[in-house]
């Protein structure tokens, strides 16, 4: 179906957010078409008049009232960011 | 008193034969002893195991507490624990200190069992070898040139040297019942929603449960009893009554119909682990099993299958990993992109970020119907094999994973083969179905289980041939020789 190479890497590597080095794309691209293969597979059987099956116990979404059920641990959670000031996260500058 | 179940040192704390304090110290020691070599465990917490003992031993000297109580377990290390690293044996979370319990931890914390230790294993519970762990492979004990099996390779290792009584798992893909047939103990997957996953890290959510890694069936039902049950935190919890499950260990076995489906007895299973397998059958039958040949017609297409849906779902859920809130980040980040992209780069290992990889793919921009879409369908394919089998057999039965435990390293270059030691495995996992996998033998000194599958809620009945064979055999009982 469909053919991997080093421009399809780095282009998937962006969209995951994963910084990549030149030298490893050949790698990925090998490892990543073998599982493409395994994966296309699927392609001997005809499925046309199959529907996808998200869920397998046929479960829907259950709701709740909407109400506030957590008390705000903001100083607990922040106590495990790499990097915080009064109360905020702090990364580096988006807007200049 | 490493060798008891969990039933029989349960007894001894009551009959006062030893303390908490005493038992769990005495884990303590053999883990201090044993694991240099195994390197099952990634975080021993002996003061807060030690706390919990002492709690525990109060609470028994009143008279109060359940059978659990005072009994160290073993947890996978991404079920969060509260002030205790939760790493998912990742560099990711080399850092990060859970600000909360999991509902599991909750439960065993209630029923007041000691936390002992969190167990090694395949990065984000992705592998089958236990070698993709940021801190290092873990050893099988039977053979410590052979891996244990993954993802929950160090709770099943754990188990198996008897470093402790019992230890919980996950199973995405076979990820409890593979490493406990690799390493002769018996583990278990609930159905799909039997267990809270509150608190457990994600994996692949629509096939992520929580399960338990024992020496004996019996050891599961108490362990599966204590965490079954309905959580509204987790939005696929099932709200149904929880059976007693030791109760149902001693209900008659005969009659009971075995459906061997023959596509797990094809090419690529390995003859001796075959041979192990029908010999249990055997054994079954002998019992009073009904045994018959079934057919599961879509078997060959569950790997290809789990091969989009978990790494769709896993790039999905992995995004959360972005270096602002918890977790790696790198050093002088230049723009927020740039921290994004090297703290994922730096915290992932080589497994995960091929399934990121392979996930974005699979849901980006023109590929989502030849893939996601796809394999959904073949998802629908898989279950309704399993529910036409269902019509006429009372549980499924076949190899757990098709070789004995292999070296550490042999497979380590070629993800291909190595995904395919979850063969048989896997299709519970796309059908949300409960599995068992019972020891039934030993190929060259590496032991071999048979997995049961049973319809949807239906563990009482797994746990129940599981417990009738190992009122008649005695591999369960086999323990490795560490020295």
């Amino acid at each position: 179906m469909s053919d991997i190479d080093s421009s399809t890497v780095v282009k998937i590597a962006e969209l995951a957010r994963l910084a990549m080095d030149e030298s490893q794309l050949e790698g990925y691209a090998r490892e990543l078409n073998a599982i493409l293969e395994l994966v296309e597979q699927m392609e001997a059987v005809d499925t046309a008049s199959v529907d996808p099956l998200a869920h397998p116990i046929d479960a829907t979404q259950p709701f709740r009232e909407d109400e506030v059920s957590e008390p705000n641990q903001r100083e607990l959670f922040q106590s495990i960011a790499p990097s915080v000031a009064d109360g905020l996260y702090l990364v580096p500058k988006v807007i200049e | 008193m490493f060798q008891k179940s969990l039933l029989e040192l349960a007894e001894g704390l009551r009959r006062k034969a030893y303390s908490s304090v005493e038992l769990t110290t005495a884990f303590l020691d053999r883990i201090r002893q044993h694991d240099g070599v195994l390197n099952a465990f990634i975080t021993v917490p002996e003061q807060r195991a030690l706390a919990d003992a002492r709690a525990a031993d109060q609470r028994l000297a009143r008279g109060e507490g359940g059978v659990l109580t005072g009994i160290p377990v073993a947890h996978k290390d991404l079920f969060c624990t509260q002030g205790i690293k939760t790493s998912c044996g990742s560099r990711m979370l080399d850092s990060f200190v859970a600000p909360y319990n999991a509902a599991v931890i909750e439960r065993f914390d209630a029923a007041g069992a000691v936390l002992l230790g969190k167990t090694n294993m395949d990065e984000f519970a992705m592998g089958s070898s236990n070698e993709n762990s940021f801190y290092g492979p873990v050893r099988n004990p039977w053979d410590t040139d052979a891996v244990p099996g993954g993802s929950s390779g160090g709770s099943a290792a754990a188990v198996a040297a008897r470093l402790c009584p019992a230890a919980t798992g996950t199973d995405t893909g076979g990820s409890v019942r593979q490493p406990a047939s690799l390493c002769g103990i018996t583990g278990l997957k609930p159905t799909y929603g039997r267990i809270s996953r509150w608190g457990m890290v994600a994996y692949a959510s629509s096939l992520d449960q929580a399960g338990v890694l024992t020496r004996n069936a019996e050891d599961a039902a108490l362990m599966l009893g204590v965490i079954a049950g309905f959580d509204p935190r987790d939005s696929t919890s099932v709200d149904r009554p929880v059976p007693d499950y030791v109760a149902g260990l001693s209900a008659p076995f005969p009659g009971l119909r075995i459906g061997l489906p023959k596509e797990y007895f094809g090419p690529g299973l390995d003859p001796e682990v075959a041979r192990l397998v029908t010999q249990a059958v055997d054994e079954l039958q002998r019992l009073g099993a009904d045994v018959r040949e079934i057919s599961l017609p879509n078997t060959a297409l569950a790997i290809p299958a789990y091969y989009v849906v978990a790494p769709a779902e896993a790039s999905s859920n992995l995004a959360r990993y972005d270096g602002v809130r918890f977790g790696h980040r790198c050093e002088d980040p230049q723009n927020l992109h740039d921290l994004y992209s090297r703290s994922r780069a730096e915290g992932f290992g080589a497994e995960v970020k091929r399934r990121i990889m392979i996930g974005t793919y699979a849901l980006s921009a023109g590929y989502y119907d030849a893939y996601y879409l796809k394999a959904q369908k073949v998802r629908r394919l898989i279950r309704d094999d399993f529910a036409r089998a269902f019509e006429s057999v009372d549980v499924i039965l076949g190899p757990t994973a098709p070789t004995p435990a292999f070296d550490i390293g042999a497979k380590a270059d070629d993800p291909v083969t190595m995904y395919l030691s979850d063969i048989y495995t896997i299709s519970a996992n796309l059908a949300g179905l409960p599995g068992i996998s019972v020891p039934c033998g030993f190929v060259a000194g590496r032991p071999v289980g048979f997995q049961v599958i049973g319809p949807h809620f239906e563990e009482s009945r797994l746990l129940n041939l599981a417990h009738h064979y190992q009122q008649h055999t005695d591999w369960h009982l086999r323990a490795p020789n560490l020295d």
